[in-house]
């Protein structure tokens, strides 16, 4: 079976070819078909790996198809690895990705570039499991500017609005920036370790005693700088906010469950680089936990239900990283499948209210939607509950675990998630409420419109608020059970690093005093929420009024966006003008045209000398002999 | 022969190169300045004439009759060049009524 592996990435891509080539000529619902299946049938060989890795006693194989680059001493064969890390990847990307390919089936169904958009979702997948698959940075690296390729086909996907390209480009260049990070990390551990394959670098880097050199930190923040631009923190998250022009499935799969997870897998998958660095450790537990608080801030005034849950993405994403950062990476990537569950299901499921509601996406002309939407209704609690950390839904788990293990490590990061978590539960229910409940404030026409969406978009939706139900018992931790299946599953991808790096265990009372406070606020909360925003009354402050400080701040996302346009896009703009004007127009264009005016201005003169008049030839042949003379005598 | 070499040696050598100079020298003054055609072509004859007495002179003087040989190469090709010239003076005047040689400015730029 495991050599079967090379088909995983090769169906979507078969898929890619057949629907971007002959999409025109194929009828949608085969086109349909052909992407929902290659992505089934990779997810099927998936698990079958799954369940053999699970079954071995070598928990890591290399499976090696030709020899890419070999240039002097850089060795890059194309292989893949299959190991746990890989394997649970796998499965999310393939599985997630299935249910989002069926739902798409309903969602793009009136659109004219539904063959398009497929073969765009396949050629995605494609790339997403050659991330995940590589056995070392360059294999990572083609998967990795590949979404980054196919999430602006996607975000820009309907390309014929200006606003909508902006974005593709703007996430475009944002990843393209972390990128250069990936890449000068790259170089360094190249020239440090004189490898690129995993296996080498890790098996050198296991053998180096001290922490803290300053290699490994620069190939750590370096690496890590490619994470920020990939996975959205600061100062690389902007573009996903507005990557929410792309269609509903897209924002589901590139920016809940996927792409922006690949910064959290790349940095899981060099744990031991960052362990010999707790420096960069520091920094990421930093980062993610600013990021964390920053687009919660942020998610708290937004107005589109798109844009709140891309805040709450980046906030997620922001937790995931703290949980890197104190070096326990497995909760890492168990906050990352239950994410991808819940945060794939909320997306699907406001794209179910988008499309009930003839395609508006301001909250605030929402309302008592629960009663013409029933499933949506109870996909959406679902995934709200899972995302607050209600018991026993998933995100329950995954975060009160990273909670746990944040306050042993890091106190500081421990207050400021749990503020987040409040933050988060106050944005979510906000939505929530204003979306469902209350009264109807939408127009007439909407209002006649509104339909629950049909059974291709509201069965993936179901089985995805299934997972989140009981996704989170992959990994219970052992307050109440003895094993934690996800943890122990990962740890062979660990072991070295947790031998280097102790990991405080918290303690069971503190496991008990985080669940109880969690649960007390969660109650106060949903009080609050639902007498502020579940009322028919609720008022919105009119367009123009003047709003409080904090609320302007956070609406208009702290002006980071303005601010960046400032520091760099306005003074590159300025150069790129100077530059245009000194040195092609007056500088290259004056030298060449200079050559012409030249080649004129020189006949202009010389053509005088035919006056046609001989007698002036005649004086001109005496002269000539003249010098000749008296050059033979002088010369 | 001796007789006319040494009647011709009796005349100091200087004098004959500047005869010949100014001979030259005024023909090609003619050249440049006279508007008739037949004078200038007249200047070309006197000027090939100067050569050929600076030639015979030396040839004289040096007792080599290579220099009256070439004078001879010299006559024959001017005797050629004559008949050219004529034709070509014929031409202008069929085609410009005259022989002034100012009226032939038409190639221009």
């Amino acid at each position: 079976m495991i050599d079967l592996i090379w088909l995983i990435p090769l169906l979507p891509f078969i898929g890619f070819l057949i629907n971007g080539l002959g999409g025109r000529y194929l009828p949608k619902s085969v086109v349909g078909i052909i992407g929902s299946a290659t992505v089934l049938v990779s997810f099927v060989l998936s698990i079958l790996v799954f369940f053999e890795l699970g079954n071995s006693e070598v928990k890591s194989f290399t499976v090696q198809y030709f020899d890419w680059i070999s240039a002097g001493s850089l060795q890059i064969p194309f292989s893949f690895l299959m190991d746990p890390l890989a394997s649970v990847m796998l499965l999310v990307i393939t599985g997630v990705g299935f249910l989002i390919h069926v739902y798409s089936i309903g969602y793009m169904h009136h659109d004219e570039g539904f063959a398009r958009f497929f073969s765009y979702l396949n050629l995605f997948v494609f790339f997403m499991l050659l991330l995940v698959m590589g056995s070392n940075y360059p294999i990572l690296f083609i998967g990795w500017e590949g979404v980054g390729l196919c999430s602006y086909l996607l975000i820009g996907f309907w390309f014929r609005n200006t606003d909508y390209n902006n974005a593709a480009k703007k996430a475009f260049v944002m990843n393209r920036i972390g990128d250069l990070g990936f890449l000068l990390g790259m170089f360094l551990i190249f020239q440090t370790f004189g490898s690129l394959n995993y296996a080498d670098v890790f098996n050198k880097a296991s053998f180096i005693s001290e922490f803290n050199t300053p290699v490994s930190i620069a190939i750590t923040l370096l690496l890590f700088v490619g994470a920020t631009g990939k996975s959205a923190q600061i100062p690389l998250y902007t573009w996903l906010p507005d990557a929410m022009a792309g269609p509903t499935p897209v924002s589901a799969l590139i920016h809940a469950a996927t792409m922006v997870t690949a910064g959290i897998y790349m940095i899981a998958r060099s744990n031991i680089l960052y362990v010999l660095a707790p420096f960069s450790m520091d920094v990421v537990t930093i980062v993610g936990a600013a990021t964390a608080i920053f687009a919660a801030l942020i998610a708290l005034t937004q107005n589109d239900i798109k844009k709140v849950l891309a805040y709450s993405t980046v906030s997620q994403l922001g937790y995931m990283f703290v949980a890197l950062g104190i070096g326990s990476f497995s909760s890492g990537i168990f906050h990352l499948m239950t994410h991808a569950f819940f945060k794939a299901l909320l997306f699907l499921g406001a794209g179910s209210v988008i499309h009930a509601m003839s395609n508006e996406q301001d909250i605030r002309n929402m309302g008592g939607l629960r009663k013409k939407l029933p499933v949506t209704f109870f996909v959406f609690l679902a995934g709200t509950l899972a995302i607050i950390g209600f018991p026993p839904f998933a995100g329950f788990f995954s975060k009160d675990e990273i909670l746990a293990f944040a306050y042993t490590q890091n106190r500081a990061a421990f207050w400021v998630l749990a503020l987040t978590s409040i933050l988060t539960c106050l944005y979510m229910f906000r939505m929530f409420f204003l979306t469902f409940f209350g009264a109807f404030r939408g127009t007439v026409d909407q209002q006649k419109r509104l339909h629950e969406s049909p059974a291709v978009m509201t069965i993936p939706l179901t089985i995805l608020a299934l997972f989140s139900a009981i996704g989170g018992f992959f990994g219970m931790s052992e307050l109440f059970s003895e094993h934690h299946a996800l943890k122990e599953f990962l740890s062979p991808v660990f072991s070295v690093s947790s031998a280097m790096h102790s990991l405080a265990v918290p303690s069971h009372s503190l496991e008990y005093a985080i669940i109880v406070a969690g649960f007390i606020v969660i109650a106060m909360l949903t009080f609050f929420t639902y007498a502020r925003y579940a009322r028919p009354g609720v008022v919105f402050p009119a367009d123009g009024k003047p709003v409080p400080f904090f609320q302007r701040l956070s609406y208009n996302k702290f002006y980071v966006d303005e601010l960046y346009d400032l520091l760099f896009t306005k003074p590159l703009n300025v150069l790129s003008g100077a530059f245009y004007h000194l040195v092609d127009v007056t500088g290259i264009d004056g030298v060449v045209n200079s050559f012409g005016k030249a080649a004129m201005w020189s006949s202009a003169r010389l053509r005088l000398l035919q006056s046609g008049n001989i007698g002036f030839y005649i004086f001109a042949m005496v002269i000539g002999v003249v010098l000749i003379i008296l050059y033979s005598f002088i010369g | 022969m001796n007789s006319i070499t040494q009647t011709i040696q009796l005349v100091p050598l200087n004098h004959y190169i500047l005869l010949s100079t100014v001979l030259f020298c005024i023909r090609v003054l003619g050249v440049l300045i006279c508007r008739n055609a037949i004078v200038i072509f007249m200047s070309v004859e006197l000027m090939l004439n100067a050569v050929n007495l600076l030639l015979t002179a030396f040839s004289a003087f040096r007792g080599d009759t290579t220099g009256q040989v070439f004078v001879f190469f010299i006559m024959a090709v001017a005797a050629a060049e004559v008949a050219v010239g004529l034709a070509i003076i014929v031409m202008i005047y069929r085609n410009t009524r005259s022989i002034d040689v100012d009226l032939l400015n038409k190639l221009k730029w």
